[in-house]
């Protein structure tokens, strides 16, 4: 028995296991990032997400002024607001991070996913992958005999779905690119 | 141009150890007089002493070390200041640019390795941009947050010659963290101070980093409104120690009245601390009845453990200079009756004496060297610099600091050999100082290397260890919450310090009886050299106040009364 009046072998062996209930709700947000485009920065930023323990659902990452040596990248995220919140301010504290803006909160934005799809197949298979790349607006941009590769563009959702049904037909690469989103409006 | 880069920063001191990769900073460094390096011992004893230099003086410290296990060997350090916003510059060598990506000698991914343990980090590919660079450098070590950067600077980076800018021709571009504070959340929080009832400021490391200006301010807010003060590790000489309002230090190992207080308050002004975990202790019971302002410099830090009802973003200095202007604009009330009240229930909880110790028996307790050390250096020109461990605590729990900058510590991190090497960097700040490292043995070790650096440069750092043989707060740990079990936590094969101390060439006291303590203090004191002083101290002593992990402020731990006879009896410790 100790004389400090406390549990021997208690099960409190760390004193970080202390993380409050904040508000448990996981939101998905999607995040602009606008940063100098020079070397390490993406690295800067995912080491971010890694080093705390975030997730990115989704990265897309280019330059968009030359001139001016800056990059977008749009990063989809998910985690309670709290969270999320952290994730701003950190991203706001690395230096050559120029602006964050978060897309979700500032009202619904125009969210696109680009991916390419290989389908093979023959026969009546065949017919009914381009049937159906036709009802989703998907493009042809490489044909054999026995494959197609479409092209497709939408949210993530649409393009979730048409490898879904691409599966059973025959699907055999998916490249996708992750969001590009701009806010509505001017 | 490296050298004129940091001369043109203002900088005196520089930290360093030299390498292959930056001989030709070195040539340079040989050819002038402007700057003086210190070559220590071993690259975290570098760095080390930059922030001892850097907290001592709020200036940048600057380390010069090279490629690979140079910068390897900086990293501890880096992460160090990171944690505790040390501004911090260092250079490290690089191999050759059109080498880098081979495995060369001594090539190590140093930007790669540093990215998370710096607030940023430049590999310079081109002499060009090498001036500008470095003065950027220090613009992102010093401006908002403190912390360190590093530049890495390839050999023949360093061997090209190219145009020099100077400071004032760079652009130090968009960064420029916000300082002014947003004067709505100002009002909000000096209408919340009018009426508290239980209000307490509880501050930190912001305030030391804001400058002196940020304390002063500090101090005449308290005084004015007769709030009652606690601090953290990191805050510690903000507000002086014998000033009327002081709780003591908060915390995991903080005053019984300051925890006390910061539990049962109805108003936490929390400037420029983070609500560290070894603040806050249980946060669902973390100060349930308050209202919490928050102001901190770093955005991030604003609702990242505590949830703030009053977020203040901004610089300390700035900030309290506008709440003071509101608040005696709107005729500085405060709500002094209830503040009377509450100070008396403050009182009741001093009464408890949480700091009470006897030195009885021929041993030495820690708290009572402490106590000694405090009461025969009060009146010094004192710096005071830790290891960590339970004699950190001790020495935050029992000497007292009147001024910022006088304390240097571990805080964020925690790094054991910290001390030794800050106090040497403390030292060549303030050459006529009486620079003291409280230590525990086991720490000390850690970076015993410097002995050499403290001899050659003749720096009287005074290392104060307080030996008791063991990991004194790790063997605290095991006996609390691991039955006992003292998995590794004892120094055997100590070596003799005081011989230690003499091979080295400096000065060796032992002491080991409380009868001959102060006049072996005096002696350390007075001798014009490195001391090392070998306190032999009891061996189970342990630190309290302390709160359990997993509790709250109001289940603090008060050792003393209820160890006082198990503690230190064979029957109940089993070693």
């Amino acid at each position: 028995m100790s004389a400090l009046n406390i549990k021997k072998g208690s099960n409190k062996h760390s004193a970080y296991n202390l993380r409050p209930n904040f508000s448990d709700i996981e939101e998905s947000h999607t995040l602009a990032v606008i940063v100098d485009n020079e070397a390490g920065v993406l690295a800067r930023v995912i080491g971010l997400f890694s080093g705390r323990g975030y997730n990115i659902d989704s990265l897309t990452v280019a330059e968009i002024d030359h001139e001016g040596h800056t990059s977008r990248i749009t990063i989809v995220t998910t985690g309670t607001p709290q969270v999320i919140e952290q994730i701003k301010a950190q991203l706001g504290r690395i230096v050559p991070v120029h602006r964050v803006r978060d897309l979700t909160v500032e009202g619904r934005a125009v969210e696109r996913e680009l991916a390419l799809l290989k389908v093979n197949g023959e026969g009546e298979k065949r017919v009914e992958a381009l049937r159906l790349a036709d009802i989703f607006r998907a493009n042809v941009v490489d044909s054999t005999l026995d494959s197609f590769t479409f092209e497709i563009t939408g949210t993530s959702e649409k393009i979730g779905a048409f490898a879904d049904l691409m599966r059973p037909l025959g699907l055999s690469d998916l490249a996708r690119t992750g969001i590009a989103a701009l806010p509505r409006g001017a | 141009m490296v050298v004129q880069a940091l001369k043109d920063q203002g900088v005196d001191v520089v930290f360093g150890y030299p390498g292959g990769a930056v001989l030709p900073i070195y040539d340079e460094v040989f050819q002038q007089n402007g700057i003086q390096h210190i070559l220590v011992r071993h690259e975290q004893g570098a760095v080390h002493a930059a922030e001892g230099y850097a907290r001592s003086t709020g200036k940048p410290g600057v380390v010069l070390v090279t490629s690979g296990p140079g910068a390897t060997n900086a990293v501890t350090g880096l992460t160090d200041a990171l944690l505790d916003s040390i501004p911090i510059v260092v250079l490290t060598g690089q191999v050759p640019t059109f080498m880098i990506g081979s495995d060369a000698f001594q090539e190590a991914d140093t930007v790669g390795i540093t990215r998370p343990c710096t607030k940023h980090n430049w590999l310079v590919k081109d002499t060009a941009k090498l001036s500008a660079i470095i003065h950027e450098a220090f613009h992102v070590a010093t401006a908002g947050r403190p912390g360190p950067v590093l530049v890495d600077i390839p050999k023949d980076v360093q061997f090209a010659s190219a145009i020099y800018t100077p400071p004032q021709k760079v652009r130090t571009g968009h960064y420029q963290p916000q300082v002014k504070g947003d004067l709505d959340a100002i009002t909000e929080l000096v209408a919340a101070l009018e009426t508290a009832k239980r209000p307490v400021f509880y501050t930190g490391g912001g305030v030391i980093n804001s400058g002196p200006a940020a304390s002063q301010l500090l101090r005449e807010l308290v005084d004015a409104t007769g709030i009652p003060i606690t601090s953290t590790l990191m805050g510690l000489g903000a507000y002086p120690a014998s000033g009327k309002h002081w709780l003591g230090m908060l915390g995991m190992h903080g005053l019984y009245e300051a925890n006390m207080a910061m539990h049962d308050c109805d108003l936490m002004i929390n400037i420029g601390a983070r609500f560290d975990d070894r603040i806050t202790g249980r946060l669902d019971a973390f100060s349930p009845g308050s209202k919490k302002a928050h102001i901190d410099i770093d955005p991030s830090s604003i609702n990242k453990v505590i949830k703030a009802d009053i977020p203040i973003v901004g610089d300390i200095a700035h900030v309290l200079e506008d709440l003071l202007k509101v608040w005696k604009s709107r005729g500085r009330k405060v709500n002094a009756e209830a503040i009377a009240k509450w100070n008396a229930r403050i009182d009741e909880w001093r009464k408890v004496d949480c700091l009470s110790f006897k030195q009885d028996g021929p041993t030495i307790k820690p708290q009572h060297a402490l106590a000694r050390l405090e009461a025969l250096t009060k009146g010094h020109d004192r710096y005071i610099t830790t290891e960590v461990g339970q004699h950190q605590m001790w020495a935050a729990q029992y000497l007292g600091f009147e001024d910022p900058n006088r304390w240097m510590t571990s805080g964020g991190l925690g790094t054991m050999g910290y001390g030794f090497p800050a106090s040497i960097g403390v030292q060549m700040a303030h050459r006529d100082a009486l620079v003291i490292n409280v230590a525990g043995e086991a720490s000390w070790l850690m970076n015993m290397q410097e002995m050499g650096t403290a001899i050659q440069f003749r720096l009287p750092v005074k290392q104060f260890i307080l030996n008791n043989e063991r990991l004194g707060m790790v063997r605290q740990w095991q006996e609390l919450l691991h039955g006992e079990r003292y998995s590794h936590s004892w120094s055997e094969a100590l070596p003799d310090f005081v011989k230690l101390a003499e091979a080295f060439g400096a000065k060796g006291i032992r002491c080991s009886d409380p009868a001959d303590l102060d006049d072996a203090i005096m002696e350390m004191i007075n001798y014009d050299g490195p001391v090392i002083f070998d306190c032999l101290v009891e061996k189970h002593e342990n630190c309290f106040p302390m709160i359990p992990s997993g509790e709250p402020h109001n289940k603090m731990l008060l050792g003393e009364a209820s160890t006082k006879d198990a503690i230190g009896s064979k029957g109940a410790v089993m070693v």
